[in-house]
């Protein structure tokens, strides 16, 4: 028997297993359309992490609910493929929350975002005696490489972590997502953060001397005909939602798309039982096989690959190969993959496709941080631009999850004055730092989406599916902010984190300017965020 | 003198004031350049809550406001899907028994104007709208008033324009007028008609125009249907409005084609600093929430700020600017350029072909402040004095 709970899902009783995303109730129960587009089309889960707005369902009358961070709950009421323009905030929506509860938290040091980076920055400056607060939008801390349900086992290494971390002292704040941040006038930065989901909507503000962000990465997703439909989701996406529960047993999987990242997930897939069709790599042969040989001093890495490689014996791994469209009417039917000389269609149930990962810069760039190349620079001790403000991991550079554990201890220890070059110590973190970067850069090249991808989509394929946006409305020669003005592209609840770096591919845009709230919050919440604001603000940069 | 470069008409900001009289020129048969230094609708039409309101601030506000939405409601049938222009009307909301006196008087003003309005008794105002706070005591319902989005609304404009022969070209700052004459880049383009429709940025090219930056801040939520489906104001707020404080704000919202909400309303004497200040955001919230205590259920997507062209008397200057020949302004909208630009852009066009403009132009007149410029040092200061 499935020990779970029972949610309602459009009015009929649906079995959750205990832990499991709402996402994960969802297409257990064999529904894969969560909304409908503002132009009527059905969607769903895309990235699995929060980042893309497309799970987005009515739960217990509050439209807008993102299904894939939201855990499934006894007696919950769920509904799906309600027309944007039809949902009504009559139909029970949330009461108004408690006037104004701001809580307030102080800290030495404040950290953001709870995956490897941030966990090992918490864990290196709590050990040595700073007050720290730990701040994470997720359940459970983890990040999505160390992703778990409660209450399920962890990886090895995360598990040493994370009982690392609850024996350091530092204060973890589950399920906080940081929507705004301020550097002081008089020294030192303020944080706030929605608690609990736009539900619960309680409203959190941390003021701390220094703060290391440590927000990760999202998945660098391609337009191409058909990739708006339900059953196209992310790589690392697949990854996250089979985390929280979502079944794949029994579907025709086909994996397209980049990376290392692949592997994993593929041998993920078909462990779960899913009839894994082709995993295909858009980078070519030489590029891959080169990227291989570089990481001989990493024995246990290519141990790793070979094992993920061996869990799907009967499938083939290609490379030089992408996904050219996708086809079916309401829902994924098949695939056209190519290798730039033969088209080939499969037909499948789930595609799983990005093609790398895209640095979340936005806390970053709200205080000011300089980026280059789309991550955040930072100097030997992991201080960015802006003095007092650290950051590690992902966000400054794609280079997993060794480089952002060092990184991490190294921010830390900086943030807490303790990173001093004559230690052994910090030395090796400065080698292993080195090697990361060193590999990350190797990766970056060998990976590097192929210039035909840029030829995918059509005029009519859509770019910013929160509004609906197609290629033909898009001039090149404008600016990222000229299409959010003149087409709405970018304007809607991911802001642009689908979009956005979609169209830098495209045409070369740099992302525009980043402004708070950094993701959607009650509109109480904003209030109570200024309840606190000093008159006296350092300007963003 | 003919040939490529010869225009008859120059204007200077792509807008949607600069649009809108590029559009009118063009009507008239002149051969019009817009030079906008950015991109067409970057400034402060691309900030703007995208109202189509009668106000009443005074007598010549009301005329050019009421002639202005009986422009638009003309050109409705033409406009793109993409403007999204809604008949929403506008409520001006009452809290006690002063206000609806003073609703009641608003109402016999605005039918000294031709424009429609009826007061709603509290029965009337929570059907209308069931979220509004039940202690209030009544409302001002103006059916005509309306809504649209502002940069598609200058960006089709424009196209009209270029439909008449106009030429529009972005990235071109224009750094100096002359008589007859502006200086763009290393060239000088010369035109009988030069128009400064640089909005908030007009005084950098016309010294002595007494315009200030007044800035405002807006919050957008995720599509929510039917929370509201009027434009929504506090009486309060044309006093908000009108007094050069340096910081007020006053409750407006607006229900938006997308099913969005749009809330606002903030006035801030701040310069161009464009940060959104979180306390600012609170008051209006609070504010709006002190209306429609449900508002804050509503997921906020966005917050932005914009600056208002403001002028000392709150009206825009729209005419010849006689110390240099051959220049008209048509700048100075405060927080009306979507509302004013078609009529402001009329009568633009009807002083320069030698027309009667529809409504007087004579309160517009932009050398009326050439008195009080002359005599103070800092126009600046007398622009953010109390009146």
């Amino acid at each position: 028997m499935n020990p779970g709970t029972d949610v309602w899902v459009n009015g009929r009783p649906v079995r959750a297993a205990t832990g499991s995303s709402v996402a994960a109730a969802l297409l257990d129960a064999g529904i894969g359309a969560f909304r409908t587009s503002v132009h009527g089309e059905a969607r769903g889960p895309l990235c699995g992490m929060g980042i893309c707005h497309e799970c987005r369902v009515t739960i217990n009358g509050v439209p807008h609910r993102r299904a894939c961070v939201e855990l499934a709950r006894h007696d919950m009421r769920v509904e799906t493929g309600v027309a944007s323009e039809e949902i009504s905030w009559r139909d029970g929506a949330a009461a108004e929350p408690a006037e104004d509860a701001l809580e307030q938290l102080e800290a030495d040091i404040a950290v953001v975002g709870a995956g490897p980076a941030g966990i090992a920055a918490a864990v290196s400056a709590a050990e040595r005696g700073r007050r720290v607060v730990l701040l994470d939008s997720a359940a459970e801390p983890g990040g999505q490489i160390w992703r778990h349900r409660r209450g399920y086992p962890v990886p090895s290494d995360a598990g040493r972590w994370l009982r690392r971390l609850e024996r350091s002292g530092a204060q973890i704040i589950r399920g906080a997502a940081v929507v705004d941040a301020r550097a002081l006038m008089t020294g030192g930065f303020e944080l706030f953060a929605e608690r609990g989901g736009q539900e619960e909507g309680g409203a959190l503000r941390v003021s701390a001397a220094r703060v290391v962000i440590a927000t990760g990465a999202r998945e660098l997703f391609l337009p191409f005909p058909g990739w708006t439909l339900p059953g196209v989701i992310g790589v690392g996406g697949a990854q996250a939602l089979l985390k929280l529960g979502a079944p794949f047993a029994g579907k025709r999987v086909v994996v397209a798309g980049t990376g290392p990242l692949l592997l994993p997930v593929a041998a993920a897939l078909a462990r779960s039982g899913a009839r894994l069709a082709v995993v295909a790599e858009q980078a070519e042969r030489r590029a891959v096989t080169r990227f291989a040989l570089g990481l001989w001093r990493e024995p246990r890495t290519l141990l790793d690959a070979a094992r993920y490689r061996a869990a799907f014996p009967g499938t083939r791994y290609v490379t030089g190969t992408w996904v050219v469209r996708a086809g079916g009417d309401d829902a994924l039917r098949e695939v056209t993959l190519t290798d730039g000389r033969t088209e080939r269609t499969l037909p499948c149930d789930v595609l799983c496709t990005a093609f790398g990962l895209v640095p979340s810069t936005e806390l970053a760039r709200l205080l000011g941080c300089t980026t280059r190349d789309g991550a955040v620079i930072s100097h030997d001790g992991g201080e960015t631009s802006i003095p007092g403000v650290y950051c590690a991991g992902e966000l400054a550079g794609v280079g997993g999850a060794e480089l952002a554990l060092a990184e991490g201890e190294l921010s830390g220890l900086s943030a807490a004055g303790a990173c001093h070059g004559s230690d052994a110590r910090v030395r090796r973190l400065e080698a292993r730092r080195a090697a990361g970067r060193t590999r990350a850069a190797a990766l970056a090249h060998a990976f590097a989406p192929r210039a035909a991808l840029r030829a995918l989509p059509t005029p009519e394929t859509i770019i910013c599916r929160c509004e609906d946006v197609p290629l033909g409305a898009l001039r090149p020669e404008w600016t990222a902010r000229q299409a959010k003005l003149y087409t709405r592209a970018g304007m809607g609840p991911c802001q642009g984190r689908v979009c956005g770096a979609a169209l830098e591919f495209l045409f070369g845009w740099p992302p525009d300017a980043v402004r708070p709230p950094i993701e959607p919050v009650l509109a109480s919440t904003l209030c109570a965020g200024g309840a606190s604001a000093p008159a006296e603000l350092a300007t963003y940069a | 003198m003919s040939g490529p470069q010869h225009h008859d008409a120059i204007v200077i900001g792509a807008g949607i004031v600069g649009a809108a009289c590029a559009e009118a020129l063009a009507r008239d048969g002149l051969r019009v350049l817009v030079l906008e230094r950015a991109y067409a609708a970057c400034g402060t039409t691309a900030a703007g809550m995208g109202h189509l309101v009668a106000m009443d601030d005074s007598p010549a506000q009301l005329a050019l406001t009421a002639y202005s939405a009986r422009l638009w409601t003309a050109l409705r049938g033409d406009l793109p899907r993409a403007v999204e222009m809604e008949e929403c009307g506008t409520l001006w909301v009452a809290e006690d028994d002063a206000q609806l006196e003073a609703v009641r008087a608003k109402a016999r003003v605005y039918a000294t104007a031709g424009v429609r309005a009826d007061v709603l008794g509290p029965g009337e105002l929570f059907a209308a709208e069931p979220h509004l706070r039940r202690d209030l005591v009544g409302a001002l319902r103006v059916p005509g008033d309306g809504v649209l989005y502002p940069p598609a609304a200058a960006l089709h404009l424009l196209d009209r324009a270029r439909a008449l022969g106009a030429s529009v070209r972005e990235g071109s700052a224009v750094t100096a007028i002359g008589g007859h004459s502006v200086r763009c880049g290393a060239e000088v383009l010369r035109a009988d008609v030069i128009v400064n429709a640089a909005g908030a940025q007009a005084p950098a090219l016309t010294p002595g125009l007494p315009i200030i930056p007044r800035k405002g801040h807006l919050v957008i939520t995720d599509r929510h249907p039917g929370f509201c489906r009027h434009q929504i104001v506090e009486l309060g707020y044309l006093a908000s409005a009108h007094v050069m404080t340096n910081e007020s704000v006053a409750f407006n919202v607006q229900p938006r084609a997308t099913g969005q909400v749009l809330i606002g309303s903030s006035r801030e004497l701040a310069g161009w600093d464009a940060a959104i200040n979180p306390r600012i955001v609170r008051r209006m919230l609070e504010r709006a929430r002190h209306f429609m205590p449900r508002i804050g259920t509503l997921s906020a997507l966005r917050t932005w700020t914009g600056f208002r062209p403001a002028t000392p008397d709150k009206l825009p200057l729209i005419g010849p600017w006689e110390p240099t020949a051959g220049l008209w302004i048509a700048a100075g909208h405060e927080g009306l350029g979507i509302t004013t630009s078609l009529g402001s852009a009329q009568i633009i066009a009807d002083l320069v072909t030698g027309r009667e403009p529809a409504v007087s132009a004579a309160p517009f007149a932009p050398t009326r402040v050439l008195a009080t410029a002359a005599s103070e040092h800092a126009p600046l200061a007398a622009a953010s004095g109390s009146r």
